[in-house]
């Protein structure tokens, strides 16, 4: 948050106490369900460094939870999750660990239901957060737009066939990041939208060649 | 235009004889970051917000997670009631209210992070108290309440507002900074001396460290937000009798942008040094199963 707004300093409102460890965790836990967008009957939870040592006293298990159940980072159930039947009709594990190439503030959430995804991020202070990686994948997401992530087989013309259909409803795209290890093989596209895609849209983006993997992403209400 | 800097922002209000929340929503709303209606609906909402804080946190004594902390409110409201105090009631309050809402945050409790979670007692308890015991109107709360978010915001653009990166001084001690502008504000004070509030406070915390013992928003956070709410007070007053500070406050910022550069990481909300190594917050931290 380097350039701050006058509504960034005066807020969120939030459970207490801590906006990197329970709302920054709350969000993460939101934005990792917008990831997956599906159903899921279980979450594995591995807290890294200073969420594994800190998590528990500043309820950083209780963030991440009320996260992936969709509550919101002001919602006065967070303190009790674990007692509200959301949470009791999933399973979900907390894992507490430490590694030194991780940031101080990482966790991995793991979810089976409908599909097996295992997603990580990071809370960078202040609440604000960041996706850094789906399964084996790199790549980078903060929740501030709707995002269109795709992993695909890197060959020519796949970025000109996916623009020209965010074109067609007049979305505008504000950032749009592409990686890949080498050529010829898996790559990532990370778009981040003005506007909103329809679900036609994204099934004749599903519809491409090669596309491994592909997740329309809400953004995050604040 | 952009403001970046204090001087900035105090000639523009000359200039245009504008205040301070005018301006900067104008130059917000100029450059796209945001409009005054989206501005004023959220100050709006915080402020609803911070009172249910208080409201809750006044009459609760629940400990936190840790079991650390909890009736702090309660003893002080109790000894307030019992015993003459050397402060006025507006002050009492102010105090009362900032452990308030301190404690209701360690509680997991819903509050405002302004500017942070950790120093989340200090700008409500000395607004709200100050308007309640002066009639001050509810627009006029949310007007210091956007003035308290501009100079906070000017301030962050040189260091980011985190315990880990600043310190404790860029999240106490810029709540008290943006807490006496806002009230110097309110009791009608001109703005250069809001803007000599907010100086005057700064210069007063360069240097605190952020060393909680556990790693948790509790000790020394909590009493931490009674005193630099009363700190606030202390620099409103000198501003209102023209006490100048020597060092304008732009220069007080980058000493305090300097000073979070040289403290080491130790005692920047890492729990490795300072109050969190002491033998008893050690024994604290071996006691405590949750950490």
């Amino acid at each position: 948050m380097s350039n701050p707004t006058i509504i960034d300093i005066i807020s969120p409102i939030m459970a207490g106490p801590s906006s990197s460890h329970t709302a920054g965790a709350v969000r993460l836990g939101l934005l990792a369900r917008n990831v997956y967008n599906s159903n899921f009957d279980k979450v594995v939870f591995k807290l890294y460094n200073s969420y594994a040592q800190t998590g528990k006293g500043h309820g950083t298990d209780k963030g991440l939870l009320a996260g992936v159940l969709g509550f919101n980072v002001d919602d006065i159930r967070i303190k009790n999750i674990f007692d509200t039947p959301e949470a009791k009709k999933i399973k979900y594990v907390f894992e507490f660990l430490e590694v030194f190439n991780r940031h101080p503030n990482a966790v991995d959430i793991i979810f089976d239901g409908d599909l097996h995804l295992e997603i990580s991020g990071n809370s960078i202070g202040a609440g604000e957060i960041e996706i850094t990686g789906i399964n084996d994948y790199q790549i980078k997401i903060d929740g501030k737009y709707n995002t269109l992530l795709l992993i695909y087989g890197d060959e020519p013309g796949v970025i000109s066939h996916v623009t020209k259909i965010i074109q067609e409803n007049e979305v505008n795209i504000a950032f749009l990041h592409c990686c890949r290890n080498s050529s010829g093989e898996d790559a990532s596209m990370t778009v981040c939208l003005d506007g909103e895609l329809s679900n036609d849209q994204l099934k004749r983006i599903s519809k491409l060649n090669d596309m491994y993997i592909i997740r329309y992403i809400k953004k995050l209400e604040s | 235009m952009r403001i970046t800097t204090f001087q900035e922002l105090e000639e523009v209000c000359l200039n245009r004889n504008k205040n301070i929340y005018e301006v900067m929503m104008t130059s917000e709303t100029q450059s796209g970051e945001n409009t005054e209606y989206h501005t004023r609906l959220q100050a709006t909402r915080s402020l609803f917000a911070m009172n249910n804080a208080i409201n809750v946190g006044l009459k609760s004594t629940e400990t936190s997670i840790s079991g650390m902390s909890g009736d702090n409110c309660a003893k002080l409201q109790e000894n307030f009631g019992k015993n003459k105090s050397l402060f006025t009631p507006t002050l009492q309050k102010i105090m009362t209210y900032a452990l308030a809402i301190s404690e209701e945050n360690v509680r997991m409790g819903t509050i405002v992070a302004c500017p942070t979670a950790g120093s989340c007692g200090i700008v409500p308890s000395v607004i709200i108290s100050y308007a309640q015991d002066n009639n001050i109107s509810q627009d006029e709360q949310i007007n210091a309440l956007i003035t308290a978010g501009a100079i906070g915001k000017i301030v962050a653009l040189k260091l980011p507002l985190a315990g880990a990166v600043g310190g404790c001084q860029a999240e106490c001690g810029v709540a008290s900074a943006m807490a006496s502008g806002a009230l110097t504000q309110m009791r009608g004070g001109n703005v250069s001396q809001i803007i000599n509030s907010v100086g005057l406070a700064l210069k007063n915390i360069l240097g605190l460290t952020c060393d909680p013992v556990c790693g948790l928003v509790e000790i020394p956070c909590i009493k931490r937000n009674a005193f630099f709410a009363i700190h606030a007070v202390t620099a409103s007053e000198l501003a209102m009798a023209d006490i100048v500070s020597m060092i304008p406050t732009d220069e007080i910022v980058d000493a305090m942008a300097q000073t979070a550069q040289l403290m080491s990481p130790l005692l920047k909300e890492s729990a490795k040094g300072g109050l969190a190594k002491t033998k008893t917050a050690i024994e604290l931290e071996r006691n405590k199963s949750m950490v």
